[in-house]
């Protein structure tokens, strides 16, 4: 257990080195996200009630930040065949497909702090309420954690760049969905309990999706 | 010798009957071999004869469509962790992360592989590949060359009684090839199996203490004697078609 562990966050420190030398996924994932929630801001009359708009706003950003940084995560490990190597460790497959989600997840994290502050001001929202957190976090761990057999899969057609949102999007809609309509009830100021049923969706897709893909993670990467 | 302790009586290696099919195209048409333990094998053929592809599936990598493979006394279906710890390989990709140095490189396949004395084990390969002086240099400033010494220490790491090495000199110039070949060299010990594909009939011939060619996803010769250049050039053109 504290060997798969150890291994687990060995590619998980490998991925961050490399990010934090060329900041090549994190600059396109900010760049991108920052850019949709600016030039939608505009569309925006001030002191209009904007809630349910925002929260569209906010997940359209982070959803194809996170697209663009999924592909590239995988992209990094076949130019080299550094995916082959990754294969050639005496790991189970899950073991890779662990230390590449949590990675994936690591990187939308932090992009979503940076983005978060800048779409609560831009979009003239009253603070920042605590369910968005658990809201970000929940809908984020589902995407990487499905996001990531996907990539994996994507990585091995020619059309990778055009095969990722294809493969990906339908099949994540539930807690895209999910995140939309519960952001939009807590930016117009509801409670807990108001999002309660939507926050259960998000988590039975995470527990879902965390349990299947590392068991199908080998067949997705094997030839 | 880690793994080489695991097991070194009977076959390093034995296949039996290995098919492998992609759809309708089959890369491996019923191989039958088998390596003895310290063995150096030299496998020679034309592109497309399904060389990669046998070593793919011998690494673990590629599955094969039916047949039988057991490497190091275990089956590479049922025990194919077993089987990565036993085996290092080097394709003519290095396998290495570029924005990573040659050291962190070391060290992220060492804590893969659960290596202990880990630094001691990164300066030993370092020295044997003759990069000290670039060791802590990002791998995208290394040479093909370098990077490829580079990629048998990685292949090392964990000092593997068998090694699979796939056309490592592809690309090299003459010197960087012939140095290399003396570090493969340096890096035999009498239990440690090799098998080496290569297009370089000479330097088969000269590593290997036995060859195979392979044509059309089949062996289509086997020798356990070593051949002089002129007659492996003859029997290479007999079997391939392709004067090398």
């Amino acid at each position: 257990m504290r060997s798969a562990a150890g291994k687990t966050l060995a590619i998980v420190w490998k991925d961050i080195t490399s990010e934090m030398r060329t900041k090549e996924i994190a600059t396109s994932l900010v760049a991108f996200a920052l850019l949709v929630i600016v030039v939608v801001s505009f569309t925006l009359e001030p002191g209009q009630n904007t809630s349910s708009i925002a929260a569209g706003i906010l997940w359209v950003a982070f959803t194809f930040a996170g697209v663009l940084g999924l592909s590239r995560s995988f992209v990094i490990e076949k130019d080299k065949g550094c995916l082959q190597g990754l294969m050639l460790c005496p790991v189970d497959r899950s073991i890779l497909y662990l230390g590449k989600m949590l990675s994936i997840l690591a990187f939308m994290i932090v992009v979503e702090a940076i983005i978060l502050p800048v779409f609560i001001v831009l979009l003239d929202q009253s603070g920042f309420p605590p369910q968005l957190a658990v809201i970000a976090l929940l809908a984020t761990i589902g995407f990487a954690a499905v996001g990531t057999l996907f990539s994996a899969m994507a990585v091995n057609t020619r059309a990778r760049e055009v095969m990722m949102p294809l493969l990906f999007l339908p099949v994540a809609s539930p807690v895209i969905i999910a995140a939309i309509k519960s952001t939009g009830l807590v930016l117009s100021g509801e409670s807990w309990g108001a999002i309660a049923s939507w926050l259960g969706v998000m988590a039975a897709f995470d527990a879902i999706f965390l349990a299947v893909s590392p068991l199908v993670f080998e067949f997705v990467i094997e030839e | 010798m880690n793994g080489a302790a695991a097991q070194t009586d009977g076959y390093a290696i034995e296949v039996k009957r290995l098919i492998k099919a992609y759809g309708e195209h089959y890369a491996l048409r019923g191989i039958d071999m088998s390596v003895k333990w310290g063995e150096f094998l030299a496998i020679f053929g034309p592109n497309g004869a399904g060389k990669t592809t046998l070593l793919k599936v011998l690494a673990t990598i590629v599955k094969p469509s039916s047949g039988g493979v057991s490497v190091a006394g275990f089956d590479l279906r049922e025990d194919a962790v077993k089987v990565r710890h036993r085996i290092g390989v080097v394709f003519h990709q290095p396998l290495l992360y570029d924005d990573l140095s040659a050291y962190e490189n070391l060290r992220f396949y060492g804590r893969m592989y659960e290596v202990p004395d880990l630094k001691d084990r990164i300066n030993q390969l370092v020295a044997q590949v003759g990069l000290e002086s670039r060791l802590h240099d990002p791998v995208r400033t290394l040479s093909r060359g370098m990077q490829q010494r580079l990629a048998i220490a990685r292949a090392l790491i964990h000092d593997p009684p068998i090694l699979l090495l796939d056309e490592p000199g592809t690309g090299l110039d003459q010197q960087a090839s012939a140095m290399l070949a003396d570090i493969i060299i340096s890096t035999l010990t009498k239990q440690r199996t090799v098998i080496m594909t290569t297009h370089s009939l000479e330097q088969g011939a000269a590593l290997g203490n036995r060859i195979m060619i392979m044509a059309d996803g089949k062996i289509a010769y086997e020798e356990s004697k070593q051949l002089d250049i002129s007659s492996l050039r003859e029997v290479y053109y007999q079997h391939t078609g392709v004067k090398n």
